[in-house]
């Protein structure tokens, strides 16, 4: 299918790549049908709405720079995107792109979950304290590469 | 909006297995204890309110990325001015 997105214009995509987030994203809780696609950049990703062409997340997945992220949300929230094992889990970070992209910074703490079988998604808020809204990318990755 | 009075040790019941109890009292501070069932979600609005600022701040991000390992160049400058559809060849 064709769709118009913020990253490449125009642009085709595979049924496969679709995903309904049936309770949106938080502050976009009326936006629900997005494609998800790898950015030019790996290791980032772009969730496209495809509602609205100019609204698109950049994600990465979180275990690129901390190893050690666990995803730790209540249960329902696994249960609304009928998650029954992790293998159909993918877990990744919306990243926020300052002028300065040595200053990107992903949000831990607000993990966003998507059934890789069933193509559905949802915002989660993590219950672990350790992650926050705003975590460096660069400095942390710089950090476990000593 | 229901208000209620209550003090230290007092519970209000929330439907019928959602317990709000007043811990303790400090100041202009209040510790509410909440006992609820797992599948109910209890954040604190600051929570919910910074993650959707972030997530608007994120939706605002320019439609172009940095090469990622240009990120680590010590004082280079990353190599994002190009659009996203124009391929780096780092």
């Amino acid at each position: 299918m064709r769709i118009r997105s913020k990253p490449f214009g125009e642009i085709d995509i595979d049924e496969r790549q679709r995903i309904f987030f049936p309770f949106g994203i938080l502050g976009f809780e009326h936006l629900k049908e997005y494609a998800l696609m790898d950015a030019s950049q790996p290791p980032f990703f772009w969730l496209q709405s495809l509602d609205v062409p100019d609204i698109a997340f950049i994600l990465i997945d979180p275990h690129v720079f901390r190893p050690d992220y666990e995803v730790k949300v209540v249960p329902s929230d696994l249960s609304d995107i009928a998650v029954q094992s992790n293998d159909e889990l993918i877990v990744f970070s919306i990243v926020t792109v300052p002028d300065d992209h040595r200053l990107m910074t992903a949000n831990l703490q607000g993990p966003v979950l998507i059934n890789r079988d069933k193509r559905l998604g949802r915002q989660s808020i993590s219950l672990d304290p350790r992650w926050q809204v705003r975590h460096f990318i660069v400095e942390e990755l710089a950090s476990i590469k000593g | 909006m229901l208000v209620l009075a209550r003090r230290i040790n007092e519970r209000i019941i929330i439907g019928d297995n959602i317990y709000v109890s007043v811990v303790d009292i400090k100041g202009d501070q209040v510790k509410l204890g909440i006992d609820a069932p797992a599948q109910i979600k209890v954040y604190r609005q600051e929570v919910y309110d910074a993650i959707q600022e972030e997530n608007r701040k994120a939706a605002r991000s320019q439609g172009t990325l940095p090469a990622f390992d240009s990120l680590f160049e010590k004082g280079g400058k990353d190599r994002a001015d190009s659009p996203e559809t124009e391929k780096h060849n780092t």
